[in-house]
């Protein structure tokens, strides 16, 4: 599945995109200008590109809470984001929805979900309408090694292999369920290996290997385009960042996140082994670095600008209020 | 008296009856936190450090961190209690009641009753509620007025350090299942504590404030707003009863229709939406049971009927505010 010099930039500037969005939220958050309740994706770029680039607008994803990654994949608009999470009367769900609840339908964006375990049976539906409409369109579902516990995400593995669905169980296991170990809350220590069980194939990768995200959401969305049924992909990973901003992280060793930032680093390898092997070079890569900056700017700038989400807005959307 | 916060009032007290009761455990996402991690042991304690400290006092066996699998959290609660246990459940947010809400409703709730009367199920579940932190449309609500409406479960919601401590003692000793709220918001809320055994039987509303023009039903953070609001009517020379239910389910009705006795005038006060919540559940109580004592229309300030918003302006315009209390106040007090 070879990546022409076009995807390869492509596949870079998504991850590059992320990074950037998360690094700067990071440093945002902590001036206090951001309300709420905050989970950076940084470490995990290389999953929501490998897995997204395969997906076109018609295609179907559900996030989760840590979802910035997974909507800047699936093409959402990079300001309209950065204006929902400052809660901006522009933002892509009119500051209604926060960082957690950020969707875009035009972009086959079905939600980011504050609910571990929520996701995967919205995704399950969302193939019932693609197989329904015989269009060959597919759907993804995002989760963390968390919510593989979630009783709701085992019901809807087992419904999409009942009624051999097109829908992709993306796990990314990033060492943590919030505060608490995945090699003590999964209790077989295999998400892949349990989603087998459930009748339907599975892989397992390294998380931080662009190419080897890329290439095994590949092999599992042929398959599920071919119309054999569903299929899982666990990603090992790690996040950079606590569960939430704010989160002391006092149940990781003071050098992990350090040790993963030099050895574990997607971006990094990524660009090691595209120049490395001669398909770009360095001032591709660096020339994608500044347009990304710049454009990370002025979302921030833009957000910071933009009007708060009226009051009047309150009480709209809902078919009645009271 | 020594004053505490909520959250140490919370804290203090499942550290006394835990050391009480060798029967209590405590289960939950992150009660303890750190499993699995390469940094300390209980590197959390509750997200809001409510169990902060148990783990290491009464260790893993009575203090038992879950995968994230709330409807197992409350089911394991449950199975635990019927076989001699008295199972703390903690919820990390009241919102998650959704995914196990199957164990509660069908299960805990039933039991009693439905095996004749043959069986307790002597649980508690814990869970931090409300809006307030920007948190958003599932991680905000007040789902109290589901919960009030199952018959089986009782229901607290308290509003300080002291009501946290003696309703808490009290939840746990009792062999009912206690679903038992905390407001978020309310944590860092500081107050006299007593010292000692203190217990605050179910079902007795407190009488916050007296007064003689209003009676003011409110409940939890309400409660501070109702206060805010009645030291600035005061000013202007309008006093009222400020009553606080503590309890939900059971409800103390004769409080408030004793404080009507006097005033006539009748405000409550709800961060739910207004639908089939508490407010409307006493406004009609108070119809039913006391509509000779009313001498004007009851006046429910509640949040409007729609998800919680996340944008900060959205948020503090969903949640009933102090001045929202005056406005309904003025309007009984000048029918």
């Amino acid at each position: 599945m070879a990546l022409d010099k076009t995807r390869l930039l492509e596949a870079y500037r998504v991850m590059k995109t992320i990074r950037e969005f998360e690094e700067r939220l990071h440093v945002e958050i902590a001036t206090g200008a951001i309300p709420g309740f905050t989970h950076l994706y940084s470490g995990q770029e290389a999953v929501a590109a490998g897995v997204c680039m395969h997906l076109s607008d018609d295609d179907y994803i559900v996030s989760t809470h840590r979802g910035h990654g997974h909507c800047i994949a699936k093409g959402c608009d990079v300001i309209g984001m950065m204006k929902e999470i400052y809660g901006r009367a522009d933002g892509l769900c009119k500051g209604k929805g926060g960082s957690m609840h950020i969707a875009d339908f035009d972009k086959g964006m079905l939600g980011a979900n504050a609910i571990v375990g929520g996701g995967p049976p919205i995704a399950t539906g969302a193939a019932i309408a693609t197989k329904l409409d015989g269009n060959g369109k597919v759907s993804a579902s995002f989760g963390g090694d968390g919510s593989s516990n979630q009783g709701t995400v085992f019901e809807a593995m087992n419904l999409a292999v009942v009624l051999k669905l097109p829908t992709l169980f993306v796990y990314e296991d990033n060492g943590y369920g919030e505060h608490t170990g995945t090699s003590y809350a999964v209790g077989s220590d295999d998400i892949a290996g349990r989603c087998e069980g459930f009748g339907m194939t599975a892989k397992k990768v390294d998380g931080g290997d662009f190419f080897a995200v890329y290439e095994a959401a590949g092999e599992l969305f042929d398959q599920l385009r071919a119309g054999d049924g569903p299929a899982a992909l666990e990603c090992t990973i790690t996040r950079f960042y606590g569960h939430y901003e704010g989160d002391p992280q006092r149940y990781r060793a003071k050098d992990e996140v350090a040790n993963f930032r030099e050895s574990k680093d997607c971006l990094k390898n990524f660009r090691q082994r595209v120049t490395g092997e001669g398909l770009l070079d360095d001032s591709d890569l660096d020339a994608i670095d500044a347009e990304v900056a710049e454009l990370i700017d002025r979302a921030v700038e833009e957000a910071k600008a933009a009007p708060a989400a009226p009051i009047s807005e309150l009480e709209t959307d809902v078919y009645i209020s009271y | 008296m020594p004053v505490k916060s909520m959250r140490d009032a919370l804290n203090e007290t499942l550290h006394a009856e835990m050391a009480r009761d060798e029967k209590i455990i405590i289960l939950g996402e992150d009660v303890a936190g750190g499993a699995g991690g390469t940094g300390v042991e209980e590197a959390a304690g509750g997200i809001f450090g409510v169990s902060a400290g148990l783990y290491t006092k009464f260790g893993k066996e009575r203090v038992i961190d879950t995968p994230i699998s709330e409807s197992a959290i409350i089911g394991a609660a449950a199975g635990a209690a019927l076989a001699g246990y008295r199972p703390i459940a903690e919820l990390m947010f009241a919102d998650f009641i959704g995914v196990s809400m199957d164990q509660l409703y069908n299960q805990i709730a039933k039991f009693r009753y439905m095996f004749g009367g043959k069986t307790r199920c002597p649980v508690v579940v814990r869970m931090p509620t409300g809006a307030g932190m920007n948190m958003g449309a599932q991680h905000s609500q007040t789902i109290y007025p589901i919960v009030t409406s199952v018959p089986g479960l009782k229901v607290v919601i308290p509003s300080n350090p002291a009501d946290a401590k003696g309703l808490m003692t009290t939840a746990l000793r009792d062999d009912d299942p206690v679903v038992f709220f905390e407001h978020k918001a309310l944590y860092p809320r500081k107050g006299e504590v007593p010292d000692g055994e203190y217990m605050i039987p179910f079902g007795e509303a407190a009488l916050v404030r007296e007064g003689e023009d209003a009676t003011v039903v409110a409940i939890a953070r309400m409660v501070t707003f109702a206060e805010k609001a009645l030291d600035g009517l005061e000013a202007n020379g309008i006093t009222c009863d400020l009553i606080d239910p503590r309890t939900t389910s059971p409800l103390d009705l004769d409080t408030i229709l004793e404080s009507l006795e006097g005033t006539g005038r009748l405000v409550i006060v709800d961060e739910s939406p207004p639908r089939c919540s508490i407010a409307s559940d006493i406004a009609g109580m108070v119809a039913s049971e006391g509509f000779d004592l009313l001498k004007a229309p009851i006046q429910m300030v509640t949040a409007p009927h729609t998800p919680v918003p996340f944008a900060k302006d959205l948020e503090r315009a969903y949640v009933p505010s102090p001045d929202d209390i005056s406005a309904a106040i003025r309007k009984v007090v000048a029918y």
